[in-house]
């Protein structure tokens, strides 16, 4: 290891990284701003999942950071130091990319040794170390074939042993599982963990794929149109979203506009209406929600309750029913036609009559907002 | 630089890269050939506006008559409408041949497909005088010798091949499931031609036309070889009346090639709009 | 069964089962009516290209005076004066290559990047292709005359008075400026296939600007810069118009398409020209095979690094 201490680039010479920062970074292609005022941390031992829709500025971001592309404001800062002058080749970072980008014209060894040779690291400890990096992605039998003649997923393991072949104490991810079968995508994940976890990485890592995002990572952070949404542990985005939005982007599949009926003394309690639909709910009292304003309600299929609750209950019919081996994900209306989505393991048939509720505190009430935004491949 | 001085210094707007030695020789060499180049082509738009010009920065005097000598006397107004009857014809017929060639030969493997292939690249990668004395050879041989249909024969060979080129990435890129879907939906062979693959090639075939029309309009020894003065296109005109020692004018013949100039440019503007098929398919797309 | 079969048409073995109607067969290896849509140009090409190859072939070995049927290839190898235009087409087209690659291959490269006037500088360096030679060789006269634009500028730097056409420079110049910018538009294509995620991930891993170039642009681009070298040299090997304008047609650049045009226009004796344009063939073919089988050799599969 300490051979790469002291040969990564120029600006991070004997330290060891404590946390790389993005300040008020802006980057503009013409006249269309890709981020805004982005602040980003990334601390030693973090696994930081940059996450949103394609076009959210995710990708910029990352090129931004590993010197690919030029900040239009903003600065990057690496344990003190500012770096956003640096060029690409000086930073030192480990870069995974969503094509792989493999240099087609060298071996498989070659392409993994390439960062070393770039370090002036010698022969003999540059074939061990490409060596020690194809066992760690276990291709080390295929070392002397070409790029073009691997599948898949065995480019995307080159690729993620190239990047770590140069011990980098930061690793950068652009999506690179996305053209991945989603087989071979949910193993592969399991691979970047086990990486993660064994080499005590730092990594920074993009992506448009919720599950991703929640189970690799040890924060996340949602983008959208190039502006931070919500920052925090998986746990906390997942079960408190901060806006419709990021609800949306988190499973959260009931997506019902309603206005509000009520507002209780507790001003964190709503009662909120939409068609046959009364439901007491949960909002965040900085929402400054009235009654009369509407609002987006959101409540996860799994925590829609079959049979009588107690509260939130209503009656619907079952329209379709999915089977989904331990459990059924149904699809119901209700009277006046407002569609719920709820999972179950008691047996439903369509066209069987339902009672659904849900506990107050898991229907979450946000401030209305152009639906439009909120993306369509979101629903996983 | 160091990291520590730009972390004094403002926040840099955009970080511009140095340029290197070869950056600079590159711009300098690019602008010296740009400078040649267009200094040849203002230097004939001057002469064609001399009283004369033997020599020096500028010439003597200027007029607008050469124009009017070049339509009147030099036969121009007939090559004129040569260049544009052979281009039309040229364009007609390469696209008409050479546009259902390049669809099969995207998308069917046949016996003796490298072979077809081959024969569309040779014309293409053999420059003309290869084979222009040969074929002019054969066009008095069967009597075309000298005729317009002559002109509009030898302009197809490297033209066509062009055609098919250009056709066989652009129908590569339009999905087969796209036909197979109108097929499907109860489209016969002609339905799907005029209402699914033609709309679609259609960018394709407006860049593959422009620019067998710009190949066919600058085709000099094809064209040469196997004209006579009553059929010769405006380039083969060119190179007679530069070429003539009895003395045709600088200026006239350079309002010649002014003309000349003026019907290439505008050939070359419109199929610039066009010339990657990919640009236009993605135009399309949009 | 005879081995005569009709082409297309398999030889078969006696079948065990009942065969397959013919053109079930055939279409099995892709032959069916569509192929027609493919007879047109095909035809077209025969009859004009194939066939005037073969035509000019046989006229070759018959001589406008009869007698000795190898007597077009024995008056052209003969005649020093007709032998030498060989070497002065390759003292020509050779530099004109290694210029027209030299000089396009880094305009090409940075062309990647867009920049503004990109599409300023890309019209002004196609003009010449659109033009012709023809239209090159008439502005030449004027710029490069003696007292031209070029001496001009020359004269008022100190530079003494050149003469710039009427001799081989001329025709060099002339082929060179019409032959950059046909190595400049393969270039192009061959550059912009080079995926730029591999220059990045390259700039990732340590490669300074230099190093990126020579260890990734550069092996990924010799296959294209061999191509473009070889045809820039097939293409200039065929100068005409430009030899007889700028040139000096009687001496310096009395190059191959010289006595072509000579037999033919002047002379109308078309089975002496047809035998030097066989001759001109061979060697275009012989360059053309040499080259790209060197090329074959160098690594040439795909310019991107994995899917996307």
């Amino acid at each position: 290891m300490s051979v790469a201490e002291q040969t990564t680039g120029a600006g991070t010479q004997g330290s060891t990284f404590g946390s790389l920062q993005m300040r008020q970074v802006s980057r503009w292609y013409g006249k269309t701003a890709a981020l805004t005022d982005l602040d980003l941390e990334l601390a030693h031992g973090e696994f930081v999942a940059l996450l949103g829709p394609s076009g959210c500025g995710k990708s910029t971001a990352l090129a931004c950071l590993a010197g690919l592309q030029p900040l239009t404001t903003g600065s990057i800062w690496r344990d003190g130091k500012r770096i956003d002058s640096l060029p690409a080749d000086k930073r030192g970072f480990g870069m995974v990319f969503q094509s792989y980008a493999l240099f087609p014209h060298l071996t498989v060894a070659r392409n993994v040794e390439f960062g070393l040779s770039m370090r002036k690291v010698p022969r003999a400890e540059r074939r061990r170390r490409a060596q020690a990096a194809l066992d760690l992605v276990q291709l080390a039998d295929h070392a002397g074939k070409l790029p073009s003649q691997l599948s898949g997923g065995q480019q995307q393991r080159v690729a993620i042993a190239r990047a770590l072949a140069i011990d980098p104490e930061i690793v950068l991810m652009d999506e690179p599982l996305s053209n991945l079968d989603a087989a071979l995508r949910i193993e592969m994940r399991t691979e970047i963990k086990r990486l993660y976890q064994e080499r005590e990485l730092s990594v920074l890592y993009v992506t448009h794929d919720q599950e991703e995002a929640l189970s690799l990572a040890t924060r996340l952070v949602v983008l959208r149109g190039g502006r931070l949404e919500q920052s925090g542990t998986p746990e906390q985005v997942y079960t408190q979203p901060a806006s419709a939005y990021v609800a949306g982007f988190m499973g959260y599949r009931n997506m019902i506009s309603a206005r509000v009926e009520q507002v209780e003394s507790d001003p964190r309690r709503v009662c909120v209406v939409a068609g046959d639909l009364w439901l007491q709910g949960t909002a965040d009292p900085a929402a400054g929600l009235r009654a009369g304003s509407e609002v987006m309600v959101a409540i996860r299929p799994e925590d829609i309750v079959p049979g009588r609750a107690g509260v939130n209950d209503v009656p619907a019919l079952a329209e379709v029913v999915e089977y989904h081996g331990r459990e059924l994900a149904v699809r119901a209306r209700t009277e006046r036609g407002v569609v719920l989505h709820f999972r179950t393991e008691k047996p439903v048939a369509a066209g069987a009559r339902v009672t659904l509720g849900a506990p107050e505190e898991r229907v979450l009430v946000f401030p209305a907002e152009g639906r439009a935004e909120v993306p369509d491949d979101a629903h996983g | 630089m160091t990291t520590a001085d730009i972390a004094a210094g403002p926040p840099p707007r955009t970080r511009r890269e140095r340029p290197t030695l070869t950056a600079v020789i590159t711009w300098v060499a690019a602008g010296c050939f740009v400078a040649v180049i267009l200094g040849v082509l203002a230097s004939v738009v001057v002469q064609s506006f001399a009283t004369t010009w033997r020599g020096g920065w500028w010439p003597a005097g200027l007029t607008a008559t050469w124009y009017g000598r070049a339509w009147s006397s030099t036969g121009m107004s007939q090559a004129l409408a040569n260049t544009a009857q052979a281009g039309v014809a040229v364009v007609v017929i390469a696209l008409l041949a050479g546009v259902p060639a390049g669809y099969l030969l995207a998308r069917r493997a046949f016996p003796g497909r490298s072979v077809v292939m081959l024969l569309m690249l040779l014309p293409i990668i053999l420059p003309p005088m290869t084979y222009a004395v040969q074929l002019a050879a054969l066009m008095y041989r069967v009597g075309l010798g000298g005729s317009m249909t002559a002109v509009v024969l030898v302009n197809l060979v490297p033209t066509l091949p062009l055609v098919v080129l250009i056709m066989v990435p652009f129908v590569e890129q339009i999905s087969p499931e796209v036909e197979n879907a109108a097929r499907v939906f109860g489209a016969n062979n002609l339905r799907l031609f005029s209402r699914v693959l033609v709309p679609l090639l259609l960018p394709g075939m407006l860049a593959a036309g422009i620019l067998v029309l710009v190949r066919t309009l600058g085709a000099f020894e094809l064209t040469f070889f196997v004209s006579a003065a009553d059929t010769q296109t405006l380039v083969v005109a060119l190179f007679g009346a530069i070429s003539d020692p009895g003395g045709v004018p600088g200026p006239l013949t350079a309002a010649m090639a002014v003309t000349y100039m003026l019907v290439a440019v505008l050939g070359l503007a419109v199929s610039l709009r066009f010339v990657t098929p990919s640009q236009a398919i993605r135009q399309r797309h949009r | 069964m005879t081995l005569t079969a009709e082409p297309g048409t398999p030889a078969t073995t006696a079948p065990p089962r009942p065969p397959q109607p013919l053109r079930h067969r055939l279409a099995e290896r892709g032959v069916d009516w569509t192929l027609l849509l493919i007879l047109p140009a095909v035809l077209i090409i025969g009859a004009l290209f194939v066939y005037p190859f073969l035509y000019g072939l046989s006229i070759s070995f018959q001589p406008l005076e009869g007698g000795d049927p190898l007597a077009n290839y024995t008056d052209f190898f003969g005649d020093p004066y007709l032998r030498d235009s060989i070497w002065k087409t390759l003292r020509l087209a050779v530099p004109v290559a290694v210029l027209s690659v030299a000089a396009a291959a880094p305009l090409a490269f940075r062309m990647r990047r867009d920049f503004p006037g990109r599409r300023i500088v890309t019209l002004v360096v196609l003009l010449p292709l659109t033009f012709g030679s023809v239209l090159i060789a008439q502005g030449m006269t004027q710029v490069f005359s003696p007292t031209g634009w070029t001496n001009l500028l020359l004269t008022s730097l100190g530079v003494p008075q050149q003469q710039f056409i009427y001799n081989y420079t001329g025709t060099f110049i002339a082929t060179t400026l019409v032959s950059i910018p046909f190595a400049f538009v393969m270039l192009m294509g061959f550059f912009g296939g080079i995926d730029r995620s591999i220059e990045d991930a390259a700039a990732t891993l340590g490669a300074s600007r230099a190093a990126r170039f020579w260890r990734i642009i550069m092996p990924l681009a010799v296959p294209g810069l061999i191509t473009a070298f070889t045809l820039c040299l097939v293409e200039a090997f065929a100068v005409f118009p430009s030899a007889i304008l700028v040139g000096q047609p009687d001496n310096a650049t009395h190059v191959l398409t010289l006595p072509i045009y000579q037999a033919a226009s002047q002379r109308s004796d078309y089975p002496a020209a047809a035998a030097i344009a066989v001759v001109m063939t061979v060697l275009e073919l012989v360059i053309l095979g040499v080259l790209m089988l060197l090329r074959n050799r160098l690594y040439r599969g795909p310019a991107t690094g994995g899917k996307g």
